[in-house]
Formats: C-alpha cells, sequence, structure tokens
C-alpha cells in the first residue's frame, strides 16, 4: 500500500525525516510513536505531498507520488487540531471531499449521515462546528477523512486534544471502527498507551529517523534502546556491564535474563521487577516520593548511590516516605538494551 | 504550476473582462474606425449645447458630435497642450482671451477661416490674420451688486472701479482668488486695464484698506459671502457687492420658483472684464473636415442663439437675437475692459504674484 | 506540542520560497501590471517631462524650485499645518473611540455609519456644509461670534471631521477587541485605573494609535479640497500648488518637483504606516469585539459619553444637517421642490445643465466598475500578500498605498500623455475614470482583506487539499467565504469611496456623463436658486448613499474588518 523509500526532508541544516524506510501493508494500522520534534509529523505531511521530499520516494500501491499534488494523492489526513471548516455544519464538513470528488448530492448526504451514525454522531449534520465540544469535533473530523474513502488514512495526534476517559474509550472504538472498515491507517502520536492500544505495529522515531519497529508487544517487551525505554515511560535506566547472568551496575549486581549478550550495555529495569524488601536485603534505599496511581502506587527510591529507582506497590504494601528499605531485582523484568544508544 | 497560470489567467480574464466592457459601454462611437462620421469636440466643464442644436448640426452635414468635457478651461487647455500633435478629438473650445497666448505659442491649432466670420464682431477677432482660431462667445466679469441691500441703505450702487474705493462701499466688495479663479482674473486685469501697469497696484491697495475679502474660488464668492444670491442668502452672506458675470442676474431669475418680475441683483456696468472664447480646430486633428463644419456651425445662427441659455455667454455674430431673459434683466457693460492676450501671457504671473502679495498677504 | 507546531508552520513558509513563490507571483502579476501601467507610468512620465529638457535630466530644478520662499512656505505650511490636524484629530477622537469601543448604547451603529460618511463626501460638498458650523451665522457664530472661516482653525477643524472616523474605525476597532480582562489582572495585580491603562492597554493601543495618526497625517498633508475652500487664497498646501501649478500654470517642471517632495513625503508616511501596522498584526490576542463592550455605568462614563455624543453631533451631524436644511429650504418654505425639481428634465424656463438623474446613475455605474476593478486589483494583491514574505512583498503593500498621496491632477494629466496609443488609447474611455478611482480604492481593499486572509489557518487549505480540493477550489471553498464579509466590507468602501470622489473625474476628459459629485459642482458653478437647492439636494442623496452603503457595511462588520 505504502512505502517509503529513504525519505528525506530537510528544514535548512536541520533533517526532519533523514532516509525513513517505512512499509505499511493494505488494512494494517501502523502507529508512529515520538517525541516532539522527532519528525513524525513531517512523516504524514511528507506521504500527503503537504511536504515536498528533499530525497526518497513515496510509493502509492507502488506508484511513486512525487509528480501528484496533495488534492490527487487519494489519501485521509486527520489534522491534529481537526481543522473544521468553519463556516460549513457538521454535514458539509463531512460531505466535503465528497464533493470535491463530484459525487452527486444525493449520495454525498446519504454517505454524511451514514458516517455521522458510524461515528456515534446521528442526527448531528445540520449543527455548526463551533457548537461542538472537542471530542465531537474530533468524531466529525474522523467522518469527514473517512467519507471519500481513502486509501489510506493518516492521523495526526488524533486523540491529544482530549481528555484521559474520552480518549481511552476513543482509541478502543478506533480500533474495532478500522477493523470493521478494513481502513489502511497510518497515524503519530507521543503518547505511548494511545499507541499501543490502536496500532497492529508500533514505528518509534528519534530525530527524523526510525529507531524501532515492531508490534506493540515486542516494543513494550523489548525496547530496542534506552531511548525508547525511557519514551515508554521507564526511567529505571542504567549503564551496565553483563557478565553471565549478571549485570555490574551502580545498584550492584541485578540478575538478567539468561541469554542476554555479554559486554557493556544500558540496562532496563521495569518497575514491577523492582522488589521492596527488609532494609537488610539488597540495594540500600530512602524511600523517596510516592504517587498514587488509582490501584498501584509509583514508589521512587533513593539509592546511596546511582540514580533513583521506580517501583510499583500495592497500595496495602507502599513504604511510607523516609523508610529504609532493601531492593532486589527480578531478572525477567529487567531487559538488557542495545550499548549504543544514550538518551 | 498549472494552478499558477490558472490563476493568474482569471484574474487576468476579470481584468480584461472590466475593460472590455469598458469599451462595448463606449456608444458614442469611437475616433477610430468610424471616425470619419464622427467629430469630437474638446471642452471645459461649462460647455453645453441642446440636443436638439447638435442634432441639427448632424441633419445639416452628416457628422454626429461626441463632447469631451475636463475640468475648468485653464485645465481644459493644458491638456490640449499636453497632447498637442496627437490630440483626443479635432475641435477645441474654451480658449479665452486670457489663455489664449498660451494655446498659439504651443501651435495648438490648424488655421482655418470659418464660414460666416464676417458676421462676427471685428474687436472679438483677436488672430484676425492668421485665423487659427475663431471667436464664439463673449461673457463680461463685472462687479454683481445686492439691489435689496442698497434699496435698504439708500445708498446708490456703484458703477466704476473708482466707486469702489470710496467710503460708503467699505466692506461690502468679495472677490476671487486672482491665481485660481477666473472672474477673479478678469477683475484683476480690469483693474489693470484701468488704472494700468503702474496705476493698478496702487488702486488695490486703496481696495484692500477698504475692506475687500478675497475668497479662492467663485463657488464660495457668491454662494456663501454675497448676500443678493439665492445661495448667499441661505448662508447668510454678508456681501452685497461681489465679482461675478453680467449674466449672473438674468440666471438668477431663471433659476428661481417661481421667477421674479425683477432680478435680485444687479450689475455694476463700469466694472467689466470682457472675456472672449475662442475655437480652434486641433493640429493632428483625425477629421479635420467635420473639424471645420464644426467650427462653422459654432458661429453660426442656431448655435449662436442657442448660448445665452446653455451658457450664459454672448453671441458674437451680429446676426443672433439675445433671449429675452437677457434683454428683460442683463446689462450692457459700458466700454467693457480688455487686455492684449500677448500682453497678459506676458505679464500675467507678475500681476497675480504682486497682487497675491498685496492682497492676500 | 509547541515544537511540534512549529515543525509544521516552517515547511509551509518554506514552500512560501519556493512553489508559494510562483503562485505569488502569478497573483501579483495581476496588480503590478495595473499599478505599473495605471500609476507608475504616468506619474513617471508627467515627471518626467517637468524635469526633462531635450532629453537631458535637469536635476538642478529641484534645488531652483526648493529654494523658492514661496514654495518653501507652502511646505512649510503643509507639513505643520498637518501635523496640527493630526494632534488634534487624535485629541478629539480618542475618547470616541473609546466610547464606540467600550460602550454599549442605542443607535450606535447608525452613528458610527454616520461619522464616516465625510471621510468618503467630497470636499466640495462638505466646503459648503462646514462653512455653516464655523462661518458668519454658523453655530460658533451665533452663540459666541467667533468666526474661523478663511482662519487656519476651520482647516485644522475640518480635518478633525473628516478623520474622524479614521481614528475611531481604526483604533476603536482595535480597542474594541482588547480584553478588558488584561487590565482587571493588571488592577488585581495593584494597579490604579489610571496605572493599568497606561501600563496594559496603551501600550496594546499604541500601535493603532500611531498607524490611524499616520493616515491621518497622510490625508492632511495631502489635503486639497478644504484647504481651498475653508483656507481662502492665503493657505496652500502642496497639493493645491501642484494643482495650480499643473492645471492653471502648466509650469510642469515646478509641479513635477513638488510631486517628488510630497512623494517622498508621503513614501516616509507609508514606510511608518506599514511599519506600525505590522507590530499591531503580530502582536496582540483579540477577543470578540461584542463581549467587551457593555453600558456606560457611574456618573463619570456618562458624561464621557455625553461628551463625545455631543461632539460627534456638533463636529460632524451639524454640518451634515445643514445641508439636508438647505436641501429642503425652498423659497416657498420648507418642502421637496429641490428634489422634484432634480426629476424634471425642463424646470426653470431652461433646459438643466445636467440631468440630475443621470448623474446619480452615472455615479453607481461608475463607482460599480471601480469596486469591480479594486476588488479584483485589491484581492489579488491581497492574497499575494498573504503568504507572509521578505522585504520585496512588504514593500509592494505600502507601494499600493501610494495613490493615496498623489494628486489626482497629476495622475490625469499623466494619463493624458501616456495612454494615447493603441490599443491603449484610453484617453476618451469613460474607463479611464473608474480606473483612477480603483486607484484610490485599492489600498481600502487590501488593508480591509489582508488581516483576515492572514488569519485564515493555513492548514485548512491543507484540509481541503488532502480532501481533494485544487489549490484553486481550496481558495474558493475555504479562503473566500471566511473572507466574503471582509470582501463585503472592502467592497462597500470601495464603492463608497469612488462614488464620492471627484478630482480623478473632473481631470478626465469623458463624454458628457458627469457623476454626482460633478454635478453637484457644476450646479455650485452657477447663480439661481435652484441650481443651488439641487446642488444641496443632489448632496444629500449622495451622503444618504453613502450613508446607507456604511450601514449595510456595519451589519455585516466582521471582527477582523482590517483598518479602516
Amino acid at each position: 500500500m505504502l512505502a517509503l523509500e529513504s525519505a528525506t526532508v530537510r528544514f535548512g541544516k536541520r533533517t526532519a525525516l533523514d532516509a525513513v524506510d517505512l512499509e505499511v501493508a493494505d488494512h494494517e494500522i501502523v502507529c508512529v510513536l515520538g517525541p516532539s520534534g522527532s519528525g513524525k509529523s513531517t512523516l504524514l505531511r511528507a506521504v500527503a505531498g503537504l511536504r515536498p521530499l528533499d530525497g526518497g520516494r513515496v510509493l502509492l500501491d507502488g506508484a511513486d507520488q512525487a509528480a501528484v499534488p496533495v488534492h490527487r494523492r487519494g489519501v485521509g489526513l486527520m489534522f491534529q487540531d481537526h481543522q473544521l471548516f468553519p463556516h460549513q455544519d457538521v454535514a458539509a464538513n463531512v460531505a466535503f471531499g465528497l464533493r470535491m470528488h463530484g459525487v452527486p448530492r444525493a449520495e454525498r448526504e446519504s454517505r454524511a449521515a451514514e458516517l455521522l451514525d458510524l461515528v456515534g454522531l446521528p442526527g448531528a449534520g445540520r449543527r455548526a462546528v463551533a457548537a461542538l465540544s472537542g471530542g465531537e469535533q474530533q468524531r466529525v473530523a474522523l467522518a469527514r477523512a473517512l467519507a471519500p474513502r481513502p486509501k489510506l488514512l493518516m492521523l495526526d495526534e488524533p486523540l491529544g486534544q482530549l481528555d484521559r476517559s474520552l480518549r481511552e474509550r476513543l482509541v478502543v472504538e478506533l480500533r474495532s471502527l478500522f477493523g470493521r472498515l478494513g481502513t489502511t491507517v497510518l497515524a503519530v502520536t507521543h503518547d505511548q498507551g494511545e499507541a499501543f492500544a490502536l496500532a497492529d505495529r508500533v514505528v518509534v522515531m528519534r530525530d527524523g529517523a526510525i529507531t524501532q519497529s515492531g508490534t506493540p508487544l515486542d516494543v513494550w517487551q523489548r525496547p530496542a534502546s534506552a531511548f525508547v525505554a525511557r519514551f515508554l515511560g521507564f526511567d529505571n535506566v542504567v549503564e551496565a556491564t553483563v557478565t553471565g547472568s549478571l549485570a555490574d551496575t551502580v545498584w550492584g549486581k541485578v540478575p538478567v535474563p539468561d541469554g542476554s549478550p555479554e559486554g557493556r550495555c544500558d540496562l532496563l529495569v521495569r518497575p514491577a521487577g523492582v522488589r521492596i524488601g527488609a532494609p537488610d536485603g539488597g540495594l540500600r534505599c530512602t524511600v523517596g516520593a510516592r504517587t498514587f496511581r488509582g490501584h498501584h502506587v509509583t514508589v521512587l527510591l533513593n539509592p546511596a548511590d546511582g540514580p533513583a529507582l521506580e517501583a510499583v506497590c500495592t497500595l496495602r504494601d507502599t513504604p511510607h516516605e523516609g523508610a529504609v528499605v532493601g531492593v532486589e531485582f527480578d531478572p525477567a523484568e529487567t531487559v538488557v538494551l542495545s550499548p549504543a544508544a544514550q538518551p | 504550476m498549472n494552478t499558477t497560470t490558472k490563476c493568474a489567467a482569471t484574474a487576468l480574464a476579470a481584468a480584461l473582462g472590466v475593460t472590455v466592457l469598458a469599451g462595448c459601454g463606449d456608444d458614442s462611437g469611437s475616433t477610430g474606425a468610424g471616425g470619419s462620421k464622427t467629430v469630437t469636440l474638446v471642452s471645459h466643464d461649462s460647455f453645453d449645447a441642446s440636443d436638439a442644436v447638435l442634432k441639427a448640426f448632424t441633419k445639416e452635414t452628416g457628422y454626429t458630435v461626441k463632447v469631451l468635457k475636463s475640468g475648468d478651461a485653464g485645465a481644459a487647455l493644458n491638456q490640449e497642450i499636453l497632447t498637442k500633435g496627437s490630440p483626443r478629438g479635432d475641435v477645441f473650445f474654451g480658449v479665452d482671451n486670457t489663455l489664449l497666448s498660451r494655446a498659439l505659442d504651443n501651435g495648438l491649432f490648424t488655421p482655418y477661416e470659418a464660414k460666416g466670420l464676417d458676421r462676427v464682431a471685428a474687436d472679438v477677432q483677436l488672430d484676425a490674420d492668421k485665423h487659427r482660431v475663431t471667436p464664439v462667445d463673449t461673457g463680461d466679469i463685472c462687479v454683481n451688486y445686492d439691489k435689496k441691500y442698497f434699496a435698504d441703505k439708500k445708498l446708490d450702487p456703484p458703477t466704476s472701479f473708482d466707486d469702489l474705493l470710496k467710503p460708503a462701499y467699505k466692506n461690502l466688495l468679495v472677490t476671487e482668488n486672482a491665481a485660481t479663479s477666473s472672474p477673479g482674473l478678469g477683475f484683476l486685469l480690469g483693474t489693470v486695464a484701468a488704472h494700468g501697469d503702474s496705476g493698478y497696484q496702487d488702486y488695490w491697495k486703496k481696495l484692500k484698506a477698504n475692506g475687500v475679502k478675497v475668497v479662492d474660488g467663485w463657488e464660495q464668492a457668491y454662494n456663501e459671502e454675497f448676500s443678493g444670491s439665492a445661495g448667499g442668502k441661505k448662508a447668510g452672506g454678508d456681501r452685497p457687492l461681489v465679482v461675478s458675470y453680467a449674466s449672473s442676474p438674468p440666471v438668477e431669475v431663471l433659476y428661481a420658483d417661481p421667477q421674479p418680475t425683477e432680478a435680485p441683483t444687479g450689475v455694476a456696468t463700469g466694472t467689466c472684464f470682457r472675456q472672449i472664447e475662442f475655437a480652434g480646430l486641433l493640429d493632428g486633428a483625425g477629421n479635420e473636415a467635420g473639424g471645420k463644419a464644426l467650427l462653422d456651425f459654432l458661429i453660426g445662427k442656431r448655435f449662436q442663439e442657442d448660448m445665452p441659455l446653455k451658457m450664459f455667454v454672448n453671441p458674437v455674430v451680429k446676426d443672433a437675437k439675445l433671449p429675452e431673459l437677457f434683454t428683460k434683466f442683463g446689462a450692457e457693460s459700458e466700454k467693457p475692459a480688455t487686455v492684449a492676450p500677448d500682453k497678459i501671457a506676458e505679464n500675467r504671473e507678475q500681476w497675480v504674484r504682486s497682487w497675491s502679495s498685496i492682497v492676500v498677504k | 506540542m509547541v515544537l511540534d507546531r512549529r515543525e509544521v508552520a516552517t515547511p509551509a513558509a518554506r514552500r512560501g520560497g519556493r512553489r508559494g513563490g510562483a503562485v505569488r507571483l502569478g497573483l501579483m502579476a495581476v496588480p503590478v501590471a495595473f499599478f505599473a501601467l495605471f500609476f507608475a507610468y504616468p506619474v513617471a512620465a508627467i515627471v518626467g517631462r517637468g524635469l526633462k529638457a531635450d532629453g537631458v535630466w535637469q536635476f538642478g530644478r529641484i534645488g531652483e524650485v526648493l529654494s523658492r520662499p514661496d514654495l518653501q512656505d507652502v511646505l512649510w505650511f503643509t507639513t505643520w499645518q498637518a501635523l496640527a490636524s493630526t494632534a488634534l484629530t487624535l485629541l478629539i477622537a480618542l475618547p470616541g473611540a473609546y466610547v464606540f469601543a467600550r460602550f454599549d448604547f442605542p443607535g450606535k451603529q447608525l452613528l458610527r455609519a454616520v461619522v464616516t460618511v465625510p471621510f468618503v463626501l467630497p470636499t466640495v460638498v462638505v466646503g459648503t456644509a462646514f462653512l455653516a458650523l464655523l462661518g458668519r451665522g454658523g453655530l460658533l457664530d451665533d452663540l459666541w461670534g467667533v468666526r474661523l472661516d478663511t482662519t487656519v482653525w476651520a482647516i485644522l477643524l475640518a480635518h478633525v471631521f473628516f478623520n474622524y472616523a479614521l481614528v475611531v474605525r481604526t483604533v476603536g476597532g482595535l480597542w474594541a477587541q482588547l480584553d478588558p480582562r488584561q487590565e482587571e489582572a493588571a488592577r488585581v495585580l495593584g494597579a490604579g485605573r489610571l496605572a493599568a491603562w497606561r501600563r496594559v492597554t496603551l501600550p496594546a493601543l499604541a500601535p493603532a494609535v500611531a498607524a490611524a495618526a499616520l493616515m491621518v497625517f497622510l490625508f492632511t498633508f495631502t489635503s486639497f479640497g478644504v484647504v481651498q475652500i475653508l483656507g481662502g487664497p492665503s493657505y496652500s498646501t502642496l497639493e493645491v500648488e501642484i494643482y495650480r501649478q499643473t492645471a492653471q500654470l502648466l509650469d510642469l517642471p515646478t509641479a513635477a518637483v513638488l510631486t517628488l517632495v510630497q512623494f517622498a513625503a508621503v513614501g516616509a508616511i507609508l514606510a511608518l504606516h506599514a511599519w506600525t501596522i505590522r507590530r499591531r498584526e503580530t502582536a496582540l490576542r483579540l477577543v470578540d469585539p461584542s463581549q467587551t463592550s457593555r453600558r456606560p455605568r457611574g456618573a463619570g462614563q456618562r458624561a464621557l459619553l455625553g461628551g463625545v455624543l455631543l461632539t460627534v453631533a456638533l463636529l460632524v451631524v451639524l454640518p451634515l444637517g445643514v445641508l439636508v436644511e438647505r436641501s429642503l429650504d425652498t423659497s416657498g418654505g420648507y418642502g421637496l421642490g429641490f428634489y422634484r425639481a432634480l426629476q424634471s428634465a425642463d424646470a426653470g424656463g431652461s433646459t438643466f445643465l445636467v440631468p440630475p438623474l443621470e448623474a446619480i446613475w452615472n455615479s453607481l455605474r461608475y463607482a460599480l466598475a471601480a469596486t469591480a476593478i479594486a476588488l479584483v486589483i485589491g484581492g489579488l494583491a491581497a492574497a499575494a500578500l498573504t503568504r507572509r514574505a521578505g522585504r520585496l512583498v512588504r514593500g509592494f503593500d505600502a507601494l499600493l498605498m501610494l495613490p493615496l498621496g498623489v494628486s489626482a491632477v497629476t495622475v490625469g494629466f499623466g494619463f493624458l500623455i501616456t495612454l494615447d496609443k493603441p490599443p491603449l488609447d484610453l484617453r476618451t474611455s469613460w474607463i479611464l475614470v473608474p480606473l483612477a478611482q480603483a486607484l484610490v480604492g485599492v489600498p481600502f481593499v487590501v488593508r480591509t482583506m489582508l488581516p483576515v486572509l492572514r488569519a485564515v489557518d493555513e492548514r485548512l487549505r491543507e484540509a481541503a487539499a488532502v480532501l481533494g480540493a485544487s489549490p484553486l477550489r481550496a481558495w474558493r471553498e475555504v479562503d473566500l467565504p471566511l473572507v466574503r464579509r471582509a470582501l463585503l466590507v472592502a467592497a462597500g468602501f470601495a464603492f463608497a469611496v469612488s462614488l464620492g470622489e471627484f478630482g480623478a473625474t473632473v481631470f478626465i476628459a469623458r463624454p458628457d456623463n458627469p457623476t454626482l459629485p460633478v454635478a453637484v459642482a457644476r450646479l455650485l458653478g452657477r447663480s439661481g436658486e435652484l441650481n443651488y437647492g439641487q446642488a444641496m439636494a443632489l448632496s444629500t442623496i449622495l451622503m444618504l448613499v453613502c450613508a446607507v452603503s456604511l450601514l449595510l457595511l456595519e451589519r455585516i462588520r466582521t471582527d477582523r474588518s482590517g483598518e479602516f
């Protein structure tokens, strides 16, 4: 469906897309994950044709798009802040793409109504876009992008501006919707939760280049680098030297899974792998800030030496702030990361 | 970049559309292709003629008259000078004796002796030997007075330039800027003619001491300051003497509703300066034959008798009858002052400048 | 997210440099060609005619002319009266701007239209009306026996009368959009009422005040009719002198030098103006004006409102009222006699100089054509200028304003000596009049539309493109609907301005179809009550047409309708 070959975009001296290779198969939902400025929006704009490439190619169904202007590429793009047309009502917004493609009025109207049903806004056609809530605007933007049946639908931070609970609900809805419609989707987001919930495949970008690509589970379980690990929200990353099933770190010896590559590397210990015990066992730490997260608590532990450690406890087991505890590590929750990458 | 071309093309088409529309709207005929049947008269804003009279010309000669007007007499003439050699029309009407030298020195006109010139008074034929211009009308610039004011005060209105210096008429006269207004200049030239090159400055110093007021244009003087005119009455004008035209009283009568039996204003007949207006065949005219026919027509009886009520001027041909309005309400000026055009051309700037320094500053 | 946005904005700007550059060039081609052909070339030609003798430039003439004491006087008077007029206008109009921005009161819309009427009325008419205020028997004369006609005060006050609306609209328009909560925030932080205003509102307002002041300065610096009619022969501005030297004396060298001097001055003013506008466009966060105004509270505010209303009544409504009064004041008492006379072609025993109803029709026709031209040219220019770009384009922005500062007689005479060869022998075509009027209308169109166009989010266009709209289609579907109201406002202004335009119309030769202002001038140029009365009646009609079109504009006035 979509293929990027060494796609490169430069803004002056800065390289926003650095020879990116990426393929999206039919009916696949790919989520590009990366922090601000990693080039993910530029990627979408390059595919849509809003930003010409400085090098490489964009292919849709095998055809080079270099000479194809934006309005003839047949892709859909849902903008970050929706960009609904303020002078048109909801139905007109949804039907806009159909109108541009010369679809007759009656068909446009029925399709717009159908799509509004689909996104959960039945009968909202005559409403003014200014009167919509953020979530409703988002749904209208989605319906508008879907209406012309784009061969590829691209979403730029699709849920970025919505509140958490709405976002969590919508992401599930979206995934099932895309599944039902068989839509090919390329989405970008900076929110790993959103990406993992939505995508068949996650692509992590950094500084205009892809650093990791895989299923959500893959990426979650085996971040390719300290950068990816930290970006996924794991802060327990430390330099280590692996010998056999033990890694030598500033926190002392940490057990690692069998078969881990030997030598210098970055080591990730997931918070769940940080076991809090009596102060006389393992690494001595002072309990720092505690953050309640609903059904569990995140605890910050300060060892005498080295960076702070994050641990997850149940509400009952949470130690008091200022208490001195001993920490042990669970090898099943440690990951040896590629040595090269430094955040 | 086909969009660029499209955008540009659309815009250009729109702009051109307007221009083309303009061409279509121009129904009065152009000087181009069908030019031989159209003769174009260029004039100032005050030119006017009855439709019937112009139609009669077409009937007689087969030429249709197209009239172009622009600005006052000075501006219209200057525009002709600027376009000398490729004129916009065939005949120019409206150069007067105060500007005649400028027109002639610039070689604006092709000589042509109009048919019927023998009926025109000799004293207005200022280019009689070369016939570059043909006199068409005369008009006198004179002091007008408010009859009611003088009747109420039981005072005789002034009749001469010297009268205006009398204490009885202190603070009564308003005149126009000689630098910008045609009657203002005419009145100045009248005083030059009456008092000579040396005496006029002295005259104006005395006139200033006697409280003459100077405003910029005839409209302000006549419609705002003068107490005798319809406009001036409304504006509360308090000057019963104004420099205007000998034809102003009949016009006051004509444009009143109902018409009075007597004009509300009179003319100080000894304060007049005679303006003579000329027409000429433009050098480079596209339709010379038509232009000549038009010049003949301008001093024809029909046009000459139409003029007084259209432009409020006097005919120059002896056989033209004045309308009753003029004979009944108008005034015959006594020996109107004149100054030779070449003398005007030579001294005009200097006269106006010293006049300004005496009166305005 | 902030970073992301920047990332989005940068490519658009860069595209402006490449692909957009070509588009902009295409859009700009028409306005540039228009200005080159109908402005730059004629003006350059007439100036060249004056400064060249036997094919050699005579720059020595500049020194000669500038050293003439009478012309130095003119230059000095032009400058100081413009400065004084500007100061006086700001002094009188700024409270008005505040009141119109922040207070709700009955008849506000109507009043805002009324104060704008003088701005588009021809000076011939206004001069007459204004004398009623300052002249003999005028209000000041009646009350205190003060007569200001033919004093410099008459000129200054008339300039206030003309430009009052400019300040009210430019400054008031922005003032209404300033969030009052900012001032409230300052109050909460301990600033006194005055300090809050001085520290918060004034700095935000300063660029608008500066822009308005510069426009007032520009209009008064190039003042023509007001100075001629009210100033009498003792006062002359550069513009009057250029007219005199060109149209009366045909002293082209002197006129050329004066034109250059005026050009330089106006160019400097416009450069300053462009600079202040740019600052204003970038710096502020604006709110919906309908949310910032409220009914006046307390004695102080009511007194302020009262004072402003009284000023408007004296300065604007009264002179306009006098026109109306005189148009009704027939010799047989008040009535519609003069209006009826307008309809009859043969009243008073003779045919009329101008069939007056025809003049109305002519005016409308010219104004429509001029508006169409101004909209096409100004719209294209605004569309081209929307995409932010470098100095060159900004220069073009200012260039569009230049016709406001060049004498109509210069342009008119320039037309004569340039547009004289086929296919552009337009000297006798009626299109020349709307073309000249459009030169004045274009700046209004550009200034009205540009801020709105610039406010349209580039990504809306992108959204349309992604949905399958070609660039032209995207412009039609997105930009056009969003700027439609601004476009209407612009059209209305261009229309009103060309309706009242006198200078260019009178100097351009045309087949005999005079416009309203020309007809008024002709009627005023004749004695007789009916002529005078009809001039007043026609002026009143002109005023009403202007007022109605402005009032319609008030109804569709957008919250961001530019500077005018």
